[in-house]
């Protein structure tokens, strides 16, 4: 008991984390203070893979997000340059209300689609193997052709991405 | 017990969902409009991997769905972030409104 306790405590904090770091990254001005905010709910997300029982997608989620594409938005940042008023000055309040509007009508038609919808269990749901060995398994013998496919995505995006900055750079973007 | 119910995670998931949505209406820099996107995908890995934990037989599939997603998600960040660069080098500038005209 004491033990479910304690889990259920942390699990109110990774949503905490979530709900707060969300926040943060949505409303600051300050674009960094918006990447901090961003990296939070990320931990977040992670704590609660750690409660749908994968650690290594936990691990995966802190090392890929929070390591690689907030660092790679810090870098965007401090190369590039956006000024603060531009970020503060907001579209207008007449847009930040639609979008809040919108945003919300969101958030409460898909809320009550899910609480209305009955959720159909597969037999044996939640009871199958978990086990790092046959995720990777998996992931190299039935899903080889989109583990592959990924890899050549990943490949053409850092050439792309190389070629996009250097052409900059000679002059021919900026011609 | 609140994190053994499939409802917690969709929820959080839909709110992910909707502070980015809100985040991208509301941005005033293209940096700001990318974080906004990495909430999105945050939600639609979070969704995936309730649903493979509550409802589905094999429980792999899920998880390989999210690994693919994260790395979609690394490759757009560093393609979106090489873009911001080369329109920042032409425009001087990064508020999307100034960024409108085209050449042929």
């Amino acid at each position: 008991m004491a033990y479910g306790t304690f889990t259920e405590v942390f699990f109110y904090l990774f949503v905490t984390l979530i709900i707060f770091g969300a926040l943060v990254a949505v409303s600051s001005p300050i674009l960094m203070k918006a990447v901090m905010g961003l990296a939070m709910a990320m931990f977040g997300v992670a704590g609660l893979y750690l409660y749908l029982n994968s650690p290594f997608l936990a691990l995966m989620q802190i090392l890929i997000y929070v390591g690689a594409v907030c660092i790679m938005i810090v870098f965007g940042i401090m190369v590039g340059y956006t000024p603060k008023e531009l970020a503060a000055y907001a579209v207008g309040p007449k847009n930040t209300v639609l979008a809040l509007i919108a945003s919300l009508l969101t958030i409460g038609v898909l809320q009550f689609g899910i609480l209305k919808t009955v959720w159909v269990q597969a037999s044996g749901a939640g009871a199958g193997d978990y086990s790092l060995a046959h995720l990777g398994e998996t992931l190299m013998v039935r899903y080889g052709l989109a583990f592959e496919l990924i890899s050549v995505v990943l490949l053409i995006a850092i050439v792309g991405a190389v070629a996009i900055t250097w052409n900059g750079k000679r002059g021919g973007l900026s011609k | 017990m609140i994190s053994g119910n499939l409802h917690t995670y969709l929820i959080v998931a839909v709110f992910l969902l909707g502070l980015g949505l809100y985040g991208m209406m509301q941005h005033r820099s293209l940096i700001g409009m990318l974080i906004s996107i990495e909430l999105i995908l945050n939600g639609a890995g979070l969704n995936f991997m309730a649903f493979n934990r509550f409802l589905a037989p094999d429980p792999t599939t899920g998880q390989i769905f999210t690994l693919f997603i994260m790395g979609l998600a690394a490759a757009e960040a560093a393609i979106a972030v090489s873009l911001i660069f080369a329109v920042y080098r032409k425009y001087k500038t990064s508020d999307p409104e100034q960024i409108s005209d085209l050449r042929g």
